[in-house]
C-alpha cells in the first residue's frame, strides 16, 4: 500500500465517522453503555478477588513441637519443614516468645507462675506457597516426629476455600457472560449500520475498488467507534474509582478490607476498557464488511 | 478491442439470458446494443466487465481472455473499463468531487494527479461548478454526467453505458449523447445498451440487435429497428 493510499483510509475512515452521523451515535451509545457496565463489574469482582486472596494469604498453621525435645533438636526442625513440598515460609517462635506474646494480648495481670514453668512449645508457623494446600501440608507435619499438634483453624479455613472458590467462579462467569454481550451487542449495532452501506460497498467494488481497498476506511472507522465510545466508561471508572479510593476506604477501616489501590489499578482498568472497545469496534465492522464484500 | 465467442449464459433461476453470442468489437468504435427487455443486453455488458461469468464460450480483451483472471483480478479488469449506468450508482454520502476521485484513488495515483484529473473530467461533461454538491442535490441529467465523468476518469479504452438514458427526459438525453460522442473521439470504444428509438435512428452508429439472447442483426450505421 501506497503511503498516500493508507493516509487516504485513514481520512475517508474518519469522515465517515461524521457522514453517518446518527448511525454513529447509535453505534458509540451502544459501546460506552455495555463499556460503563462491564468496567463497574471489572472493578468489583477484582477487588473482592484482591480481597479473598488476602484473606487467604493470612492462612498459616501453628506447629507445636514436643516440649521434650532438645534445643539442637528443635533447630533442626526448620530445616526438616522447609524441606516439605508446597511449603512457602517458615517462622520460628520459641516457647518464651510465645509467651511474651501472650502477656501482651492478656495484659498484665499474675504471670508469675508461668515465668517459672512456662507451659507453651517452641512453635513454627509455616505458611503455604499456596494457601489451598495448608490441608494436606497439615497432614504431612503432623506424621513428623517430635510434633506434638499442628492447628490451622480447620473448619473455618476450609469453608473460606470453598466460599472464596465459588465466588471467584461466578465472577469469571459473569464477567465473560458480560464480555459477550458486549461484543454481541455493539458488533450488531455496528453491523446495523453497515448493512445500511451494503449498496455502497456493491458500487465501490463496481467501480474496482478491490477488497481491501474498501476494508480498511471501515477498519478505521470501527477501531475510531470502539475508542470513542470508551472515553465516558474510563472517566467514570477513573472519576468513580478516584472518589472511592479516597473516601471509602478510610472511613470503612476494617485493617483488611482494603481496595485495590487507585494506581495503578484504575489505569489498568482504564487500558482494558480501551482495549475492549477497540478490538470489539474493529471486529463489528470488519466482519460486517466480509459479508457484503462477495460481490 | 473485445472478441466473444460462442457465449452462453444461463442463471441459476433457469433464465437463459445469452445463446451463443458472436461478435467481434474493434478499438474506437460506437456500438448501440437494442432489442426487447429481456433479450441479454445487460448481460452481454455485464461479460465485459466480468460482472458475470459465462457458462461456455470465451470473452477476450485485447485478447486476453476474461476467464483467466482470477476472483481477486477482477479489480484489474473493471479498472480499464468505465461504466455508466441507468440510475447512475453514485455513492450517496460523497461529493461529486470525491466521487470521481473514487475511481482514481482505486488505482493508487497522486493526490495532485487526482485533484488535476478530476476537475479535467468534471469540466468535460460540464459539471464542474457543482463539485461540492451530494449527489442528491443534483437533477437527474446531472448525476448522470457525473457518473460518466467517474467512467472516464482513469481514461478507459471503453466505456459500457448500460441505458444511460433510461431515467432522462430527452433534452437531457441529447446531452448525455454529447458527452459520449465526444469521448468516442479521443478514441475510446462505447458500447451502449438503449431503447431510444430516437437516438439510435438521429445519431448513426453500428448497431447489434439482440433477442432471445442472440444476435439477430448486427449493421453498421442501422436503424432502430423496433417500435418505440
Amino acid at each position: 500500500m501506497k503511503l498516500n493510499t493508507a493516509k487516504r483510509h485513514l481520512r475517508e475512515g474518519s469522515k465517515n465517522i461524521f457522514r453517518n452521523g446518527w448511525m454513529t451515535i447509535a453505534s458509540i451509545g451502544a459501546v460506552t453503555v455495555t463499556l460503563i457496565l462491564v468496567g463497574v463489574f471489572l472493578a468489583l469482582v477484582f477487588n473482592l478477588n484482591n480481597f479473598a486472596s488476602n484473606v487467604e494469604s493470612d492462612v498459616e498453621m501453628s506447629v507445636y513441637l514436643d516440649p521434650t525435645l532438645e534445643k539442637d533438636q528443635v533447630e533442626a526442625f526448620q530445616a526438616k519443614l522447609e524441606s516439605i513440598d508446597k511449603v512457602g515460609t517458615v517462622t520460628y517462635s520459641s516457647k518464651e516468645e510465645q509467651l511474651n506474646q501472650l502477656m501482651k494480648d492478656m495484659g498484665q495481670t499474675e504471670w508469675d507462675l508461668f515465668e517459672q514453668d512456662n507451659p507453651l512449645s517452641d512453635t513454627y508457623v509455616v505458611k503455604t506457597s499456596k494457601p489451598q494446600d495448608i490441608s494436606s501440608v497439615a497432614d504431612e507435619v503432623s506424621k513428623l516426629d517430635g510434633v506434638d499438634k499442628v492447628d490451622y483453624g480447620e473448619s473455618t479455613v476450609d469453608s473460606l476455600f470453598t466460599v472464596s472458590k465459588y465466588s471467584r467462579i461466578i465472577g469469571a462467569v459473569l464477567i465473560i457472560g458480560l464480555v459477550f454481550t458486549a461484543i454481541f451487542l455493539i458488533s450488531n449495532t455496528i453491523k446495523i449500520t453497515i448493512i445500511a452501506r451494503s449498496r455502497e460497498i456493491g458500487i465501490m467494488k463496481l467501480v474496482g475498488a478491490t477488497n481491501s481497498f474498501i476494508r480498511w476506511p471501515f477498519f478505521i472507522e470501527g477501531l475510531m467507534l470502539g475508542v470513542l465510545g470508551a472515553i465516558i466508561p474510563i472517566a467514570i471508572v477513573l472519576g468513580g474509582y478516584y472518589y472511592l479510593s479516597n473516601n471509602v476506604s478510610q472511613n470503612i477501616d476494617i485493617g483488611f478490607v482494603q481496595i485495590l489501590p487507585y494506581a495503578p489499578f484504575a489505569f489498568q482498568l482504564s487500558g482494558l476498557l480501551l482495549a475492549i472497545g477497540a478490538v470489539i469496534g474493529v471486529w463489528g465492522s470488519v466482519m460486517s464488511v466480509r459479508k457484503f464484500l462477495k460481490v | 478491442m473485445i472478441d466473444m465467442k460462442d457465449v452462453h449464459k444461463d442463471y441459476a433461476n433457469g433464465v437463459s439470458a445469452l445463446n451463443g453470442v458472436n461478435v467481434h468489437i474493434d478499438n474506437g468504435e460506437f456500438v448501440y446494443l437494442v432489442g426487447p427487455s429481456g433479450a441479454g443486453k445487460s448481460t452481454f455488458v455485464k461479460m465485459i466487465f466480468r460482472g458475470e461469468k459465462p457458462n461456455t464460450g470465451t470473452v477476450k480483451i485485447d485478447n486476453i481472455d476474461l476467464s483467466t483472471y482470477k476472483e481477486r483480478q477482477i479489480p484489474q479488469i473493471r479498472r480499464k473499463i468505465g461504466v455508466v449506468y441507468q440510475d447512475f450508482k453514485l455513492l450517496p454520502k460523497l461529493t461529486v468531487y470525491e466521487n470521481v476521485a473514487f475511481a482514481l484513488e482505486v488505482i493508487e495515483e497522486s493526490p495532485k494527479l487526482i485533484r488535476d484529473r478530476v476537475m479535467e473530467v468534471l469540466d468535460l461533461v460540464g459539471i464542474k461548478h457543482k463539485a461540492r454538491s451530494l449527489p442528491d442535490e443534483l437533477s437527474g441529467g446531472e448525476q448522470q454526467r457525473v457518473a460518466i465523468a467517474r467512467a472516464i476518469a482513469n481514461k478507459p479504452k471503453i466505456v459500457i453505458a448500460d441505458e444511460p438514458t433510461g431515467n432522462l427526459d430527452p433534452d437531457t438525453s441529447w446531452g448525455i449523447m454529447k458527452i459520449l460522442e465526444d469521448i468516442n473521439q479521443t478514441g475510446t470504444t462505447i458500447i451502449m445498451a438503449t431503447h431510444s428509438q430516437e437516438i439510435v435512428n438521429t445519431i448513426k452508429k453500428r448497431v447489434i440487435a439482440l433477442e432471445n439472447g442472440r444476435i439477430v442483426r448486427d449493421e453498421a450505421g442501422g436503424d432502430y429497428g423496433y417500435e418505440a
